[in-house]
């Protein structure tokens, strides 16, 4: 017992010391994803995403005094706000330097008000994309490597208008995330002069929707829009149309992408199209490939993103020279924009070389990163269709 | 004509699907109301129970499927479905053995019972997990309608499709059959009638020589088996994903109380009632009046009486109001 509780302290102090001396040989980085939940089919291949850049990093020994970047990965939840706040307590507990996460919109932001915010941490988020967190006061410690879903909508309206459909009918999953788009998406289609004719949640987790797809289909339109998630009651919704004949095509949110879903639906959702936030910058074919050779799928929504998360952390830190949360903060703009080197997914042992020679760079990573306003994507959009049970970017906007 | 319209927009989106999850609603909510009434607790882990049938019947179904085994136009689960009961049959003794009956030895109150059995309930949704994982899971091969949308708007040459897919006629086909055998179990067989005894009244029972052990056995067997059977269909009609069936946990719940729990024939009675309120009250009924109604009087908005976020809030004010008026629930049951 005696020996234990001198091992605790003796790590405790360690602990303490790395935290203010910033020149330690340990980064921590948390990385809170939905490991359980809605999104449990996504997070591993983000959690993968932001581990590679560590691993990148840590195999240049070029951060700081060539210190090592140790992942701790805690659970979300994707929509339990309690057990969220709970690990987010414990990563900084733990002593991390900074925290890769939420992921889904709701859980970040209250990761936000009740963790970061009290404890000075930063959050970089691959995959909030609530327009709410845009607003929310933040003391400037969150930034995320994905769009406003404000923005989305007006893509997603973009991509109806041109495919000539009139009128649609909306169905949002019932959180944060879902609503903030079903209301830009509604928005945005009415602007251009579409029509809504019904808005709908439906809650995750259920399995019968027959309720909610009767109240679509009794409204009608030319396609319906799902804003959910793929696992998760998005996936129920679309049987249950398609079953009933309800409706045959379907408008796909970021969401709603991924490869699982039209695996899981077979070839009826042939011709259904979305987007999802993600660029043509050539990061993402380096990173894709880097991700091939660490053995997952670097396409994944969000994993790229989560890249280039955890690659923003420790640019920044670097920058600062610094792993205090409060001394690098003011660096991650400075890095992720330009003026400076353009660097690339597999060069940020070469970013780092050029920051501590004192150099200038501009992180582009998986997904040409340029953050504006409040520390958010500026947003670029892969345009998806369907076809033979495959999703296929036709362009990028 | 646009009646017959109406009518098949209706069938289609209430009736049919109200049909089949009031089935699997009904099979669970037995499932729970024959715990209640026979060992005196409410078993939160029923939900995972189905979710572990479930999970032994799709993996033997996979195992069928790849020596290339079928059962034709049906799916084949059907034919992993005995082993799946099987497996929670053993599942449902061995937690009994090792769990329940000290606490039955202990005479323990049913609060604590209660609290037991939501410790198994973790357990079990931690092993479903470890085995099968969390995420979603397709097993349901064979035909997949008895009519298309498509095809009954060919046929008919209406408007409106109607689908019926084979899990759904399956599902409430075989419900029927269940529920069919196990009231001939309870009401003429000599074990079900000691079940019912047991039930009415412990101490007789126990007095008139039936063997407490006996009865508890034969009651896990049914219940296990119940909970396979409304697993798997549930299943077949929707998809197996753990997180789904421990969520059917309160639909369930519901249904037995509304009913009657300790009533089988109220918690069949229940899984309608709360299906069908789900389905209707939050149902835009535009399209059928639009088809049955003079164009005049053709409404423009949906009609919808609640918007669809509320069915759980519909079903549970049902809950809420049986509960007030009927404290043992629509058809006798124990008091709660």
């Amino acid at each position: 017992m005696k020996k234990l509780l001198m091992a605790t302290a003796a790590a405790a102090l360690t602990a303490g010391t790395a935290y203010a001396g910033g020149h330690a040989k340990e980064v921590k980085l948390g990385v809170l994803f939905g490991f359980t939940g809605p999104i449990e089919s996504l997070a591993p291949a983000m959690g993968d995403g932001a581990e590679l850049a560590m691993e990148e990093v840590t195999k240049s020994g070029k951060l700081l005094d060539s210190a090592t970047v140790t992942p701790v990965r805690a659970d979300t939840g994707c929509i339990d706000n309690g057990l969220a706040v709970a690990n987010g307590e414990k990563l900084v507990a733990e002593g991390v330097n900074g925290i890769i996460g939420g992921d889904c919109s709701g859980v970040t932001g209250a990761i936000l008000q009740n963790v970061a915010i009290p404890n000075g941490m930063v959050m970089i988020s691959p995959s909030a994309t609530s327009p709410g967190l845009s607003t929310m006061e933040d003391n400037g410690l969150f930034f995320r490597t994905s769009p406003s879903d404000a923005r989305e909508g007006q893509v997603m309206a973009e991509i109806l208008k041109e495919r000539g459909i009139n009128s649609i009918a909306l169905t949002y999953t019932n959180n944060d995330y879902g609503k903030g788009l079903a209301d830009a998406i509604q928005s945005s289609f009415e602007e251009v002069g579409g029509e809504v004719t019904i808005v709908t949640a439906h809650e995750d987790g259920k399995g019968d929707y027959s309720a909610e797809v009767g109240a679509l289909a009794s409204a009608g339109g030319d396609v319906l829009v799902v804003a959910g998630y793929l696992d998760q009651g998005g996936l129920g919704i679309i049987q249950g149309a398609l079953d009933s004949g309800a409706f045959e095509t379907f408008g796909l949110p970021g969401g709603m992408i991924g490869d699982s879903l039209p695996a899981n639906v077979g070839a009826d959702l042939d011709g259904s199209f979305g987007q999802i936030a993600g660029s043509d910058s050539k990061g993402a074919e380096i990173f894709a490939e880097m991700a091939k050779e660490r053995g997952f799928d670097g396409t994944s929504a969000y994993a790229s993103e989560s890249y280039d998360a955890a690659a923003l952390f420790l640019l920044a830190m670097q920058a600062a020279n610094s792993t205090n949360p409060a001394d690098y903060v003011g660096k991650i703009l400075e890095v992720a924009n330009a003026p400076g080197e353009p660097i690339n997914p597999g060069e940020l042992g070469k970013a780092l070389e050029i920051l501590a020679a004192g150099g200038d760079i501009d992180y582009q990573g998986a997904t040409g990163v340029e953050l504006i306003g409040p520390g958010e994507s500026a947003g670029s959009y892969r345009e998806i269709e369907v076809k033979d049970g495959k999703n296929e970017t036709l362009r990028f906007r | 004509m646009d009646l017959l319209n109406a009518l098949v927009a209706l069938t289609n989106f209430v009736i049919v699907p109200g049909l089949a999850y009031g089935s699997q609603l009904a099979l669970g909510a037995l499932g729970v109301t024959l715990i209640y009434g026979i060992l005196r607790f409410s078993n939160f882990a029923h939900g995972d129970t189905m979710a572990f049938g479930a999970m032994v019947t799709i993996l033997f179904t996979w195992l069928f499927q790849s020596v290339g085994l079928s059962a034709g136009p049906l799916p084949t689960a059907l034919l992993a479905l005995p082993f799946g009961i099987l497996g929670t049959i053993a599942l449902a003794l061995v937690t009994d053995r090792t769990v329940y009956r000290f606490y039955r030895q202990q005479k323990a109150k049913p609060v604590i019972f209660v609290m037991v059995s939501l410790g198994v309930m973790f357990m079990m949704n931690g092993i479903v997990r470890f085995i099968i994982g969390p995420g979603d899971q397709r097993f349901t091969d064979g035909e997949r309608f008895v009519i298309s949308a498509r095809t009954f708007k060919k046929l008919t040459g209406l408007q409106e499709g109607l689908a019926i897919k084979t899990t759904e006629a399956l599902t409430v086909i075989t419900a029927v059959i269940v529920v069919a055998v196990l009231f001939w179990f309870l009401n003429k067989t000599r074990t079900g009638k000691s079940m019912r005894a047991y039930s009415d009244n412990e101490d007789l029972a126990l007095l008139s020589g039936i063997n407490p052990e006996r009865v508890v056995m034969y009651t896990w067997m049914i219940v296990a088996a119940l909970a396979t059977i409304a697993g798997v269909l549930y299943g077949l009609d929707k998809s197996f994903k753990p997180f789904t069936y421990f969520q059917l946990l309160l639909p369930i719940f519901a249904s037995a109380i509304v009913g009657g729990l300790g009533n089988p024939i109220g918690a069949i009675a229940g899984g309608f009632i709360i299906a069908f309120s789900e389905v209707t009250i939050t149902y835009a009924w535009k399209k059928v009046l639009n088809y049955s109604l003079p164009d005049s009087l053709a409404p423009d908005g949906l009609v919808q009486l609640l918007s669809t976020d509320y069915k759980f809030a519909v079903s549970f004010a049902i809950l809420i109001v049986v509960l007030l008026f009927k404290p043992t629930g629509l058809f006798k049951g124990k008091a709660v």
